[in-house]
């Protein structure tokens, strides 16, 4: 089974935000007395042709199967994103630190600057990420109004609310988010997200928390699906993971998550990215590995192909001999972080 | 006699175009097996093949510097019957430009008279899907999903276009093209239920099965 089964499900759930926002609308219309925000006008988005239908289920879930198989690098300028273009990166995520630096810099962490992400839209073909902060409504509108093609709603950044991450529902743009386990990515799908991936723990050079937040993942999906005609089981999960049933049921019935899976978090060599394609992860993302390294050029091209051919145990010794270990990035212990430090504690 | 369908497993939604080709094969009622293509020794066991979207430059990267490419540009140009939907679409073509940034030297089969333009219609915000007409399916529109999709802007020699969208800056639009063995989509049949493009792909491009 495959993402194509979940439209059908993702539609009604998108459907029941809908009706909630239209509600609230109805009842402002009347005169109750309404508080909190109330969601901006859709952008409107001009396509030139007769009766097309932008922002559906199709195209926001569609959007991450054409990236499956390939690699998403973190890059910080547009010279950066044409080595990644080059080299054959499928997209690239733009940022004003990268994750290492992130971590050395402290202080508060924010959405990139709105004219360095413009630039780069305008010098590459690929398409182009950013990441808003958890929570940030605002950052995550402004990036959609510049034609960002995919929104990382990142535990990377200073998140702005230890409660609830963006609906995310209301956009015609998709989203990602990182997820440590199964609860995590399905919540984060119930909220809109179009596309999931491990948070690991960033800008480390340590793919170990992606290896175990995939393991977890894949685990507590092979319990759903062994009680896939369990009522009470998948009721009691839902209740657990505060989430709807119906979705935990579809993950049961699809053996896998209902949208694109990617690893991220701490891949640095062609090895990494070929060991989480192993693990079933759909593609990898590459924060600091890559532009931290003394070779970006050649381990960009070598984590692409490590992560096209990862079942090619030849080739995947190819891609390893393109890199060599003396130039990867240091990489931190992720055991000497204090918890304060950890990001993938943020946003759960 | 069984069909060996193929695959160009090296990137992009590569289990959808499985799917659909299993969904499609079943429907014909046929023999078949379907097997992810990713080594050159791969290409002389297959009847067919289906070169998925994703992004054309990372497909033209990786099957360039494995050797593939030169390997399947031949088996094509031999007659192996190729159905590309949207990446798959720009690597078929002999022409490529990009709407934003022009020209592009990205490697490509070029086996198709087509000149197309890469993410024509946008950006992903501006991907959508619609009803479209194609006259070979039938009078029942296809549902058609455009991903920051190209399409192709003139088709020459016995390239024949099979459906159109109207643009109001470019004109028509070139959304799906037929050429001897080559059928190309801008747009993703395997993302619908609906599997007439791929039946026409096996029955009469390929001409595998007899309807």
């Amino acid at each position: 089974m495959s993402i194509v089964d979940s439209v059908e499900y993702l539609e009604k759930l998108k459907d029941f935000f809908y009706r909630l926002l239209e509600l609230n609308d109805r009842l402002r219309e009347a005169g109750l007395p309404r508080l909190g925000p109330r969601p901006l006008p859709e952008l409107p988005i001009v396509v030139d042709l007769s009766h097309p239908e932008t922002g559906t289920i199709r195209v926001k879930i569609g959007f991450p199967a054409m990236v499956k198989h390939g690699v998403i690098m973190d890059v910080t300028n547009e010279e950066q994103a044409k080595i990644a273009e080059e080299a054959g990166a499928v997209g690239v995520m733009v940022l004003d630190k990268l994750p290492y630096d992130v971590r050395k810099a402290g202080g508060v962490a924010r959405m990139a600057d709105v004219k360095a992400i413009m630039r780069v839209m305008e010098s590459i073909t690929i398409p182009v990420s950013a990441k808003c902060r958890i929570g940030h409504y605002m950052e995550a509108r402004i990036l959609e109004t510049i034609g960002v093609d995919l929104i990382d709603e990142s535990e990377v950044l200073t998140p702005v609310d230890d409660q609830h991450h963006i609906n995310k529902w209301e956009f015609k743009v998709p989203f990602v988010n990182g997820a440590r386990d199964l609860g995590e990515a399905l919540r984060r799908i119930s909220e809109g997200a179009s596309m999931i991936r491990t948070k690991g723990e960033a800008g480390t050079g340590n793919v170990a928390e992606a290896v175990r937040h995939m393991k977890i993942i894949n685990r507590e999906i092979r319990i759903l699906m062994s009680h896939v005609d369990d009522e009470e089981f998948i009721r009691e999960t839902a209740r657990k993971y505060q989430v709807p049933p119906e979705l935990v049921w579809l993950t049961a019935r699809l053996g896998r998550l209902p949208v694109v899976n990617f690893a991220a978090g701490g891949i640095a060599t062609p090895a990494d990215a070929a060991l989480m394609m192993w693990l079933g992860a759909d593609g990898v993302f590459v924060g600091s590995g890559i532009f931290k390294s003394e070779d970006p050029q050649t381990r960009a091209q070598a984590i692409v192909l490590a992560t096209s051919y990862w079942d090619d145990p030849e080739t995947v010794v190819e891609a390893q001999k393109m890199v060599s270990e003396s130039k990867a990035m240091m990489g931190i212990d992720i055991r000497k972080l204090k918890p304060e430090e950890l990001m993938q504690l943020r946003g759960v | 006699m069984v069909i060996v369908a193929g695959v160009l497993a090296l990137q992009g939604d590569i289990e959808e175009h499985v799917q659909a080709l299993d969904r499609a094969l079943r429907e014909l009622g046929v023999d078949y097996r379907i097997v992810l293509v990713k080594k050159v020794d791969q290409l002389s066991k297959i009847d067919l093949i289906t070169i998925p979207g994703g992004e054309s430059t990372t497909i033209g990267f990786v099957s360039r510097r494995t050797g593939i490419l030169d390997k399947l540009k031949e088996r094509i140009e031999n007659g192996l019957p190729t159905l590309g939907t949207c990446a798959g679409m720009v690597m078929m073509a002999k022409e490529v430009r990009d709407a934003v940034v022009g020209e592009t030297s990205q490697p490509l089969l070029g086996v198709m008279d087509i000149s197309v333009i890469r993410n024509v219609f946008g950006r992903q915000r501006e991907s959508f899907e619609v009803d479209l007409k194609i006259p070979v399916l039938g009078n029942q529109p296809f549902r058609a999903v455009f991903i920051r999709a190209p399409a192709a802007v003139r088709c020459w020699n016995d390239a024949q276009p099979l459906a159109t969208l109207r643009h109001e800056r470019y004109g028509d639009l070139i959304v799906m093209v037929r050429q001897r063995n080559m059928l190309a989509c801008a747009f993703h049949p395997e993302l619908v239920l609906d599997t007439r493009v791929h039946r026409y792909f096996i029955c009469e491009v390929a001409g595998l099965v007899q309807r």
